[in-house]
């Protein structure tokens, strides 16, 4: 026991959540008629080791449920049991649970007992059931069963909770200089069976009465199962005479005679684990005894913290780190001839010099595109999500939905792919509530009777584009507008462009779904939708035809620690802008420019009327080359939306940069988002672009 | 055996001198001479330029790359109103650092005409710093000391830098 089990706790957690993954899209593709016999092997071997797992480390209550969970899938596995729609929606409901409980337990949370005896009754009475009636496929077969084997599942339940013991407990105050250890006894009570120990700490003096050699605790202990009395006992002779002690047995009928057969395989398991896990008792606290569940949203919260709190370790490729090794390898072979070169370094050598280190160069850069490389996960970790939660929702609202995936190997950072997970889903369910009409609305509208809600990511430049796209009702400009007049978001006399309606969605208390769902409409959302999306440096945008549906396009950075940047030049001064906000360049004439109102400066590219942002002026740079409009450049950038062009000296050139804190030694300044260090070692600033509108319009 | 005692004696008054001391890194602004707790100084460098920072007070120089650290670089003459000097090679940066409520090391670089040398003071000779009024800011100076017939103004170094962090949150 001296190995300290709780170290590899996080592994197993993350590997039984990707089991449960795996179980997931298993019951999903599970086709009613045609069963594929490896598809449910995959199902049982999953949940086999989630089985073994929490057996080994004393999560009895995971290895309990997944037990029944386990016994079903066998019966399936051997032809014994016909899959049907029920038994699978069971098991995806058993899944969830299994999740939760898993999530509560390595967030050191009380595990929803409730809910958990809930979906255990429901799968015992499947599996019951199914023994009784094999062929219990229609409604009316099913809930005869289901009245018929409650009963005995209840009862099953019932005895399993309250067989055992209950151990009242207050030693007397000298207990600790007889030598015994209360915590010594607990650990090997809960070797018996499952323990629950209750504090009370009435009897502790004030802190400065307080002798720290002296008990002045007492407990009440319930413990579970099927035990002797004499063990308990035994447990208790030593400190007889030092304590009071009363031991009552939980429930005066829990005797073997009255369990029926179904418990007793249950307990047994029960027991057969616990034995086999002394470890729980060093690992697993006594949990208190919290009868009553939580409230439910208080689950939801802290599930939400969990998400955030994000893992802390990544699965890699083994490809990927060999393909690092081979770099490293020779970017090793490389230095050594480099530094072989140098030894005795003759003019003529300056070819071989120049190779070795346009080698260097290479061999650095391949090295760096590797190790970001490892960062990145394929999208397909947020993507494969979404078919269940299209199944429930559109189940529930009774709508005919297919799920269209398009590009789930794009790789995105690690990061990104944590933090856009929420924002998806609350697009892919707005799409699904408001986008997608019900079937009956779809004919009229002389659309098939399927909607189609397509999530796609691609590349495009130095950013992972991903589209929620669906063929729905598309959003009807007139509704916004005038839902954002009622709301007093807008101005009655404001203009705004297609595109200024559209963001309306996005801001705080907007909703104009006609009734709250649980679904979507509550008008929260949006508008933490949008700024997610922003804290991650990417930015989102509306296209949406009324009658023909809409797609919100997410833009981000394929990852957050490095930036194409172009270099520009104002003055002496370096800056660098992110490359996707470029637009283009231009050198302007005077006649496109216009100044309005003496103030604010214009100019014309096609058609469009854009903003100048003077940076010498904004930021201040004396030694800008570059006055007037016509001499130096004009950088058309994009940012949340706005267009300006920024004014330059000139454009120096592309690199990849590092994205550094200002902040860390420093604070944030208006208009820059960060800082890069250049090849000289000189430090450049990174422009915010959004931030430079804005400044500017002060 | 009463030498002996009084040997111990001394040695005991020694060793209470010692607990006393503090080691500060002197410098000069002008004709006047400050210190700093030697032990917030990370290093002492020379000047080199600084990339400008957009909109901020004249005394904030700009950023440095120390080692792969942005740093700022403060003007500690022009921050206490003694006017601008011409940078030389021979313009001294002290390299400073304090940790923050939430554990991480700030780092900054301030710039002075010339460093000194490293004192000790006795910390029951450091007197508080005098109010001269509201000419004189005294905000940073945590007491003053004599060295050889010297005044020495010491700074505190957290409120030197936490000024330069004004309007942010340590967290970021």
């Amino acid at each position: 026991m001296s190995i300290d089990m709780a170290q590899f706790h996080q592994v197993f957690f993350e590997e039984s959540f990707e089991g449960l993954d795996v179980m997931e899209t298993g019951l999903l593709n599970l086709d009613m008629g045609d069963v594929d016999d490896e598809e449910i092997n995959t199902i049982f071997r999953a949940a086999h080791y989630i089985k073994g797992g929490s057996g080994t480390f004393g999560f009895t209550s995971v290895s309990d449920f997944t037990h029944v969970m386990e016994t079903l899938l066998d019966e399936m596995r051997d032809g014994r049991r016909q899959v049907t729609q029920t038994a699978v929606d069971v098991l995806l409901g058993s899944v969830d649970c299994l999740r939760e409980m898993l999530t509560a337990i390595s967030d050191e949370q009380d595990v929803d007992e409730a809910r958990v005896a809930e979906h255990k009754k429901t799968l015992e009475i499947e599996l019951n059931g199914g023994e009784v009636k094999t062929d219990s496929a229609t409604e009316t077969g099913s809930e005869a069963v289901v009245s018929e084997a409650g009963t005995i599942t209840d009862s099953s339940v019932n005895s399993d909770g309250e067989q055992g013991w209950h151990i009242a407990f207050s030693p007397h105050a000298h207990l600790l200089k007889t030598g015994n250890d209360p915590v010594r006894m607990f650990r090997e009570l809960s070797h018996l069976g499952e323990l629950t120990a209750t504090v009370d700490f009435q009897g502790v003096p004030g802190f400065y009465d307080l002798d720290p050699e002296e008990c002045h605790l007492s407990w009440d202990l319930k413990i579970a199962g099927d035990i002797p009395e004499a063990e308990i006992d035994d447990i208790f002779d030593w400190v007889e005479e030092e304590c009071d002690l009363a031991i009552q047995p939980l429930s005066a009928k829990s005797t073997k005679a009255e369990q029926s057969a179904a418990t007793q395989t249950v307990d047994e398991s029960i027991q057969a684990k616990t034995e086999k896990t002394p470890l729980q008792a060093e690992t697993a606290k006594p949990v208190p005894a919290t009868e009553n569940s939580k409230p439910k949203n208080d689950k939801n919260k802290e599930a939400a913290k969990s998400g955030a709190k994000g893992s802390s370790s990544i699965r890699v490729d083994t490809g990927k780190i060999d393909t690092l090794i081979n770099m490293v390898g020779e970017l090793v072979i490389t230095q050594s001839m480099l530094s072989l070169v140098g030894e005795h370094f003759e003019l003529n050598k300056l070819d071989q010099l120049k190779n070795g280190l346009s080698q260097l160069e290479r061999h650095t850069r391949e090295l760096q595109e590797s190790v970001m490389n490892i960062r990145m996960l394929p999208i397909s970790f947020v993507f494969s999500r979404f078919p269940r939660l299209v199944h429930d929702l559109s189940t529930k609202l009774d709508k005919k939905i297919e799920l269209v995936l398009v590009g789930e190997n794009t790789e995105v950072d690690k990061t990104v792919v944590e933090l856009l997970s929420d924002p998806l889903v609350h697009l892919v369910r707005n799409s699904l509530d408001h986008g997608i009409e019900m079937p009956a609305d779809r004919i009229a509208a002389g659309k098939p009777e399927t909607g189609t809600i397509t999530l796609e990511a691609y590349h495009r430049g130095g950013n992972i584009v991903i589209e929620v796209k669906d063929d729905g009702k598309g959003l009807n400009k007139d509704v916004l507008r005038a839902k954002a007049i009622e709301k007093g978001l807008i101005d009655e006399a404001a203009i705004l462009t297609d595109k200024q309606t559209y963001e309306l969605i996005f801001m705080a208390g907007f909703s104009t779904a006609e009734k709250l769902t649980d679904v979507s409409g509550r008008g929260v959302g949006m508008d933490v939708v949008r700024r997610n999306i922003q804290t991650l440096g990417g930015n989102i945008e509306i296209i949406s035809e009324l009658g023909k549906g809409s797609t919100i396009a997410i833009h981000l950075p394929l990852t957050l620690a490095i930036l194409d940047g172009q270099s520009i030049a104002v003055g002496d001064e370096r800056f660098i802008i992110p490359l996707g906000a470029i637009i283009e360049s231009v050198n302007v004439n005077e006649s496109m420019i216009n100044r309005v109102a003496g103030k604010g400066e214009t100019f014309r590219l096609r058609d469009e009327y854009i903003p100048i942002v003077r940076m010498h002026e904004i930021f201040g740079v004396k030694t800008a080359q570059a006055l007037k409009l016509t001499d130096g450049l004009l950088v058309v950038v994009e940012g949340q939306g706005m267009r300006c062009g920024l004014f330059i000296d000139d454009l120096l050139g592309q690199q990849q940069v590092v994205i550094k804190s200002l902040e860390a030694n420093y604070r944030k300044v208006e208009g820059v988002s960060g800082a890069t260090i250049l090849g000289d070692g000189s430090v450049a600033l990174i422009l915010d672009i959004p931030g430079l509108v804005r400044l500017s319009n002060q | 055996m009463v030498e002996e005692a009084e040997n111990i004696e001394t040695e005991l008054t020694e060793e209470k001198k010692l607990e006393n001391l503090v080691q500060f890194l002197s410098f000069t602004l002008g004709d006047e001479e400050y210190g700093v707790d030697i032990l917030r100084v990370q290093e002492i460098r020379s000047w080199e330029p600084v990339s400008r920072i957009p909109n901020v007070p004249s005394y904030e120089k700009g950023v440095v790359n120390l080692r792969g650290a942005i740093v700022p670089i403060v003007d500690l003459r022009e921050r206490f109103g003694l006017g601008h000097l011409e940078y030389t090679p021979l313009t001294v940066v002290v390299v400073l650092q304090t940790q923050t409520e939430t554990g991480h090391t700030r780092i900054m670089g301030v710039v002075v005409d010339s460093v000194s040398d490293v004192v000790d003071i006795d910390k029951k000779t450091i007197q508080d710093a005098p109010n001269f009024g509201t000419k004189v800011s005294t905000e940073y100076i945590n007491g003053l000391a004599s060295v050889n017939e010297r005044m020495v103004m010491l700074l505190d170094v957290e409120k030197l830098l936490k000024l330069d962090a004004l309007g942010v949150d340590d967290e970021s």
